[in-house]
């Protein structure tokens, strides 16, 4: 194969590259086996330990229900920070001052801010609210927390696929008398939802990876936290890590391969305006705390890495 | 073109529904106004306690609960006009615990819940009905007999736990100090090695000594730190409730429930438990 | 106001930042070494490598960070026996423990921005290098690294950025950091508004001044195309 930096490779490459191949399956060997001995010395592979997961009782009784407190927290969240998002991302781009300024320092405060300061804020706001228990406050914190941050997020996304469509769009609109409202209603609005759908969808894995926080910090009954429950009864620490953190991946490569899946199916659409918000568009808006100021959110760059660009929150 | 985005469109709405929805199928008892129906001694009782304490109260594989604690608010609240399905057992977390009773959200609590003057400027105690002491869990073969053997050496508790603090400050200064986020974890490090001890409430360590990974691997140092007597909570000024508790627990020594509870919670893990307490007699 | 500050000494509200911004650097510089080796076995020309790097990426990027710091600290310190050459030291232990748990994950995202930076080269830039008869390490070093570099800073402040942030979540395993002393204090002290703003205003001195530095960067140094 060729690409930037190198050429199809002749006799003496393709030797190197077998003797390459061959020393990394050794190290990977070495450091798989260790791994191995390691768990073995330490009895961790027994059995008894893993068995409790074949059993219905460990899924139904501590891991499905906390998964779905997990996605519930996530789903709702979304749901909430969606129109929020929305909301503060077309401020941003309103025609008067005030409006883009106030709606600006909100979404870059939020955004500076790490999610969990919010959520150890809400959740000693909401201690002796009225109606709500002592039950509910942690998810209620949570979801506040994971609200306040990604509509910030979303805001971003939202002033970008707008941002992104042709110009000629809003000129038309214009040019035939649509009113300002009428224009971002009927025109920008609809066409940027499907422009950014990639990025929105990717960012529920951000998402669903926050809600863990409460799960370790609030005490939110989530998926993370009844691997606690769990262990305090099967006594397996380690094993019940490992299948929470599979849980973890299998939800959020769903999520990703869905938005991927999302973005071709959108780009391929030939009448469209051809622009889309991949995944990786949110990487340029995930986490700058200083705004537009990159003007690096990658419009239609996505390179088929097909993974949630979030940078690592 | 259009249906193409529109079918995309859905598909998105539709997903985000589900995980919104198809988890919110109990949502009808997160409404805030579902908690006042526990204060009006209607038809269900909110009881709560530990979800996560073998032998004292431990949520079980096929999703009832068992242990001491269990067992007392299963009898009081029988006591109280509740059948046993009439009971809906809420987990209450140590820190939660003064919260939940001052709005209401649990009737009363079974938590080992430790009588002392700070908790009980906000919350009222029936009881005590069980009398533990802190003490220190060592793995089977370990030379730790007293407190002052933990010098150097490294001492394991809970997150929010005062007890490794109060080991260090009054019995072995030079303990290092590990907070975990529940017991088991700290079991798992005292099992490989990388903690010494770990202490709590002996009635709390003799229960996860007894689990059936554990047996014989760890003992109880059988050091008495201190006296922890467990109450029943109940929300402040709530007089009525604690006298009636109180009668249940009286009853529930004299006809000796209390025993066998005890027996069956705490007879596997080898626990030698202290006589059934007086109500009002706080064992300071 | 500000009095109950003082009820705080270890950690107190400068040294807890003090080690948000410890744990800043040293993850920082960790992933770019790690992110890098794992960049250059995603373009490598050796298959398996290359497999590898995809799947550690997707791995890592598809956990969430709070179950791989608590991991650290409860898997391999605990039952795998790695101290990080302090068994005796809680405190250094879980500092070490939370840059490693960092450097695991941040460096997936350190991967793909360089990764992604070198995408952005046109094909044509290494084949008109190589067609002058330029050798690999020539091509690599004059030519696309040069290009790659300027078009990396962007993304890579970001994530230097979400990593600020992240240190957070090594308050769950009990490093004296940031947030750990503001769930300290929130919970202990009335001034609810007050701590929640002393917090957050720390953490946009961190993150503001980083993050407009680093795009004024890399707007000034964007290869022009």
């Amino acid at each position: 194969m060729s690409s930037v930096l190198y050429d199809a490779p002749g006799p003496r490459a393709k030797r190197r590259n077998v003797i390459l191949t061959v020393v990394f399956v050794v190290l990977l060997a070495l450091l798989l086996w260790w791994v191995w001995r390691t768990m073995d010395d330490k009895d961790q592979l027994e059995w008894s330990l893993w068995e409790p997961f074949t059993t219905s009782d460990a899924w139904t009784t501590y891991l499905l229900p906390g998964l779905a407190n997990t996605l519930k927290a996530a789903g709702l969240s979304m749901v909430i920070a969606l129109p929020l998002g929305a909301l503060f991302g077309i401020a941003r781009l309103s025609d008067h001052r005030w409006v883009r300024g106030v709606a600006g320092t909100v979404v870059e405060f939020f955004r500076a801010i790490p999610v969990l300061l919010l959520m150890l804020f809400a959740n000693q706001v909401y201690t002796g609210w009225p109606g709500i228990s002592a039950e509910d406050r942690p998810m209620y914190a949570v979801v506040t927390g994971l609200v306040l941050y990604n509509a910030s997020v979303l805001a971003e996304v939202v002033r970008a696929g707008i941002l992104a469509l042709p110009k000629g769009q809003t000129e038309a609109a214009q040019a035939i008398g649509l009113r300002k409202g009428q224009t971002m209603g009927s025109i920008l609005l609809p066409q940027a939802v499907t422009v950014m759908l990639p990025a929105i969808v990717s960012q529920l894995v951000v998402i669903v990876k926050d809600t863990a926080l409460g799960g370790v910090m609030l005490q939110f009954t989530d998926l993370l936290n009844s691997r606690g429950t769990l262990a305090a009864n099967y006594a397996n620490v380690i094993q019940s890590f490992v299948v929470v953190a599979i849980i973890y991946i299998i939800v959020n490569f769903i999520i990703t391969s869905f938005a991927s899946w999302l973005e071709q199916r959108l780009r391929r659409g030939k009448k469209s305006t051809g622009a889309v918000l991949g995944p990786a568009a949110v990487e340029g808006t995930a986490a700058t705390g200083a705004g537009g100021a990159f003007g690096g959110i990658g419009i239609g760059a996505g390179d088929g890495g097909g993974g949630g660009g979030d940078s690592g929150n | 073109m259009k249906l193409r985005k529109v079918s995309a469109a859905a598909a998105t709405a539709l997903v985000l529904a589900l995980t919104a929805t198809a988890c919110g199928g109990d949502d009808s008892t997160d409404s805030g106004s579902d908690s006042t129906s526990t204060s009006g001694g209607g038809d269900k009782i909110k009881v709560g306690i530990k979800y996560d304490q073998p032998g004292l109260g431990l949520k079980e594989p096929d999703g009832s609960f068992a242990g001491f604690d269990v067992d007392v608010a299963t009898y009081v609240a029988k006591e109280l006009g509740y059948e046993p399905d009439q009971i809906e057992f809420v987990e209450t977390k140590s820190a939660d615990r003064e919260n939940a009773l001052a709005r209401g959200d649990v009737k009363f609590i079974a938590a080992t819940y430790s009588i002392n003057d700070e908790r009980a400027k906000k919350v009222d105690f029936a009881g005590p009905y069980l009398l533990a002491h802190q003490d220190l869990l060592v793995k089977a073969d370990s030379d730790i007999t007293k407190g002052t053997d933990l010098n150097g050496k490294k001492l394991c508790s809970v997150t929010g736990s005062t007890s490794a603090q109060n080991v260090k400050d009054s019995i072995a200064p030079d303990a290092q100090l590990r907070e975990n986020s529940g017991y088991s974890e700290c079991l798992a490090g005292l099992q490989s090695g990388a903690v010494d001890a770990l202490t709590t409430d002996d009635s709390i360590l003799a229960g996860y000594a007894a689990q059936e990974q554990y047996k014989g691997k760890f003992k109880l140092a059988g050091l008495k730190l201190s006296n922890e007597n467990y109450g029943i909570g109940v929300k402040k000024g709530d007089t009525a409730t604690v006298d009636k508790i109180n009668a249940a627990l009286e009853k529930m020594v004299s006809d000796g429930s209390w025993e066998t509870a005890v027996k069956e919670n705490f007879g596997p893990a080898d626990y030698k438990n202290e006589q059934a307490p007086k109500i009002g007699d706080i064992v300071k | 106001m500000f009095d109950f500050l003082s009820n705080y000494d270890d950690p107190s509200l400068l040294g807890a930042f003090w080690m948000t911004v410890k744990l800043t650097v040293f993850s920082a510089v960790g992933s770019m070494v790690w992110g890098t080796m794992l960049a250059a076995m995603r373009v490598s020309p050796v298959p398996l490598m290359r497999g590898f790097g995809t799947a550690y990426v997707n791995i890592v990027r598809n956990i969430p960070l709070t179950v791989i710091i608590v991991f650290t600290s409860l898997g391999l310190a605990d039952i795998f026996g790695m101290t990080m050459g302090a068994p005796d030291d809680f405190k250094v232990q879980g500092f070490r423990l939370a840059v490693l748990g960092f450097v695991a994950y941040t460096a997936a995202f350190v991967c793909e921005a360089i990764r992604s930076g070198i995408n952005t080269v046109p094909v044509g830039q290494a084949e008109a290098a190589r067609a002058i008869g330029l050798s690999f390490s020539q091509v690599l070093g004059l030519i696309v690294l040069p290009q790659a570099f300027r078009a990396v800073i962007g993304p890579l402040a970001n994530v230097l950025i979400a990593l600020t942030k992240n240190t957070t979540v090594a308050a769950a395993i009990g490093v004296a950091e940031a947030a750990y002393l503001m769930k300290e204090m929130i919970e202990n002290e009335a001034q609810t508004l007050l701590i929640g703003a002393v917090f957050a205003f720390g953490f946009v001195v961190l993150t503001l001044p980083t993050g407009l530095f680093l795009g004024w960067l890399s707007k000034r140094l964007a290869v022009k195309r």
